[in-house]
């Protein structure tokens, strides 16, 4: 096997601060002018390093798979190996023309009809003319966007502007194909399809391609390695379901912990405050992935100064992209407990199975007797849950909601 | 070693695929023309696609193209002919005014537009490659068609007026395409500066409207004195201006020295345009 991708020693380091506010003539020239006169207005410049001493060989029509953490230089070497930014140190070589899908849409223009984008978004992601028209009808049916193919995509709703936007991405022919997780904003069918055609395209085996998703599922599905990265560094590659494995072992305890250690900015009020919320496994251990098979604790650290009863002590639970799933309160119980004075611990199990993969969020509430809120953290502790194999979510239908939890089901004779 | 057979086979063979290589850059690294060769599909699509925008999204459309050096030019007749008294001696003035307005507009706009280009790009230039240079270069080209329709106007003047072109008239593409460097050389340069500092952005509108004043356009050149002609070539549209009415009217002796300055002083700016951009342009994704 050739080798397609020889990276060596590749590193990124930004200048901290530039991305985020990039400098105005007026500060550049109140800097120049402290500098001549031997102040200077800011400290050393601050660096930081999104990647670092990444080395990796791919060989020619493999697929691999890329997982870490947000800010772990994933999307970072995925730029750097398409050329869009330029590394600090090492460098990488590419035999074959490159592709690069690191947006739903790249070029899109609003005023635009759907005919006309397909040919712009095309050419900007580097398709012939001739391919483009070519592949012009899979792309139109492919998008589902028949009737519109001549209305400007502003008029489009966000769901057709993602699918044709995708439909123009897969026509991308180059021998390496480098994707972001693109689909993250596509409904679950499209997403379904999408993952189909990459996999058709994986499979041919003749085109290297680069993937990075946080669909654990997918990503095992898809490729045969997988590289795992934290802070920027190449922590392990290897055979995709180990390396996986690795990564959810890792993750765990992360952001499944919330402590307010100052005594002062505990939420709450003179009556109790929250001292931390937790996500628990089985065991008890901190855990930030989940399968969707295991039960999965929330647990509520309280201080408690007053006795109180009638008070709501509890947490919603939310899909990450927004979607509300539960509230729960102690008082859901037949006969809450008042809550005595001292460090109190509420715990509330949540049934297996009963979300589907995904990201959530948690949220500790504290209600008052009289509905009057005294304590709402949003999004205190955050977890992720993988859709996993042993219970047999069923792959091929995509559900509406998060609640993935069985239903009894049963046969009857009219 | 790698096997003939399979899913491989009947693709050119990997040895000839191109090699890319991606590691830092140090100082200027050439113009790299022939990579900008290769996008010119994007190039193409780019100008497109700026073209179909303009044309498309206003009640007017075309007309806009052709009413702005109109108006101008009618604003000049009506206030610094008639009521300044300013003459353009051996021609009617709203056909002196019109062939100094057209060869401007397309300056300015292609200025503007270039200018302004890599920021309002800034979408595609964080998700996908290509030669940035592309951007400014389509902006600032697709105002060609527009003065074209500018030229189809100047014409129906100078038939109203009853002013024939003479032999001069060749050298009309000449300073059309001097107009667009000159704006591509400021435009190239802006574009990237303006990644940095936006205030570019608030600067150039201010900018234009002095370089419109500084610029022989509603006056006639002879206003000034002979000696100091040639130095106005520093202004490098003054030279454009100038040799473009020239050329449409062929009505006085051609200004070859302050031409031959303007065409110096745009190359120089072209040039350090373009180094500059090269230099900067492996930045954009990080800051933009």
């Amino acid at each position: 096997m050739a080798t397609a991708i020889d990276i060596q020693q590749l590193g990124k380091r930004y200048k901290l601060g530039d991305r985020v506010h990039y400098g105005r003539l007026t500060e550049s020239l109140a800097n120049a002018v402290s500098a001549l006169a031997g102040r200077r207005s800011s400290g050393p410049a601050q660096y930081v390093w999104a990647l670092q001493d990444v080395t990796l060989a791919i060989e020619e029509g493999e697929v691999i798979g890329f997982i870490g953490r947000n800010g772990a230089g994933k999307t970072t070497l995925l730029k750097l190996l398409s050329r869009i930014t330029e590394p600090t140190t090492g460098e990488a070589r590419l035999r074959g023309n490159v592709g690069s899908l690191l947006e739903v849409g790249t070029g899109f223009h609003q005023e635009l009809t759907g005919r006309e984008n397909i040919f712009l978004s095309g050419a900007i992601l580097g398709m012939r003319r001739a391919e483009i028209r070519r592949n012009f009808d899979d792309i139109v049916e492919f998008a589902g966007v028949g009737a519109f193919v001549d209305t400007p995509v502003k008029r489009y709703s966000s769901g057709m502007q993602v699918r044709l936007g995708f439909a123009v991405a897969a026509q991308l022919s180059t021998e390496i194909l480098i994707v972001d997780e693109v689909l993250a904003v596509a409904d679950a069918e499209f997403q379904r399809r999408c993952l189909a055609k990459i996999e058709d395209v994986a499979r041919s085996g003749n085109r290297t391609i680069l993937f990075v998703s946080h669909n654990m599922h997918s990503l095992r599905s898809l490729c045969n390695r997988a590289a795992f990265l934290e802070q920027g560094r190449l922590r392990s590659v290897g055979e995709a379901t180990r390396v996986v494995r690795e990564y959810l072992e890792s993750a765990a305890g992360s952001n499944a912990e919330r402590v307010w250690d100052d005594e002062q900015r505990r939420p709450g009020n003179e009556d109790l405050r929250l001292v931390a919320v937790r996500v628990l496994d089985r065991s008890g251990a901190l855990v930030a992935t989940a399968m969707s098979s295991d039960a999965l604790t929330v647990e509520l650290e309280l201080e408690v100064s007053t006795r109180t009863a009638g008070t709501a002590v509890g947490f919603d639970l939310e899909s990450d992209d927004g979607g509300g799933v539960l509230s729960a309160f102690q008082l859901d119980a037949d006969e809450p407990p008042p809550l005595e004075p001292g460090r109190r611990v509420l715990r509330a199990t949540l049934p297996p199975r009963l979300l589907d993969g995904g990201g959530y969020v948690v949220s500790p509430r504290i209600v008052g007797h009289n509905g009057r809120p005294i304590a709402h953290e949003q999004g205190a502790v955050h977890f992720d849950i993988v859709g996993d194999h042993r219970v047999r979510l069923l792959e091929h239908v995509s559900r509406l909601g998060p609640v993935a939890l069985p239903i009894d089901w049963s046969e009857h004779h009219g | 070693m790698r096997s003939v057979a399979g899913p491989l086979a009947g693709r050119r063979p990997f040895e000839t695929s191109p090699e890319t290589v991606v590691r830092r850059r140090r100082g200027f690294s050439g113009l790299q023309l022939r990579e900008l060769w290769e996008y010119r599909d994007v190039g193409l699509f780019l100008i497109w696609r700026d073209l179909k925008v303009r044309f498309r999204q206003t009640a007017f459309g075309v007309v806009w193209a052709i009413l702005q050096p109109l108006l101008l030019t009618a604003i000049f007749t009506i206030f610094l002919n008639r009521v300044a008294g300013v003459y353009a001696y051996n021609l009617p003035y709203a056909v002196f005014a019109l062939a100094g307005v057209v060869p401007w507009t397309l300056f300015s706009r292609a200025l503007i537009t270039s200018s302004t280009s890599l920021v309002e790009s800034a979408s595609i230039i964080g998700k996908v490659y290509f030669p940035r240079l592309l951007l400014p270069l389509a902006s600032a080209t697709s105002y060609v068609v527009d003065f074209a329709m500018s030229l189809v106007v100047l014409a129906a003047v100078m038939v109203v007026y009853g002013v024939a072109p003479t032999i001069s008239i060749l050298f009309v593409p000449v300073f059309s395409l001097m107009a667009l460097a000159g704006a591509l050389a400021f435009g190239v340069w802006l574009s990237a500066v303006n990644v940095r500092y936006r205030d570019v952005n608030f600067l150039l509108p201010f900018i234009v409207q002095l370089w419109l004043l500084a610029t022989p356009i509603a006056y006639p050149l002879s206003r000034i004195p002979r000696h100091w002609q040639t130095l106005l070539g520093l202004n490098p549209v003054a030279g454009t201006v100038a040799g473009f009415r020239w050329a449409v009217t062929g009505h006085s002796r051609p200004p070859t020295a302050m031409v031959l300055v303007s065409a110096g002083v745009i190359v120089g700016v072209l040039v350090l345009g373009l180094v500059y951009f090269r230099r900067t342009e492996r930045t954009f994704a990080d800051i933009i």
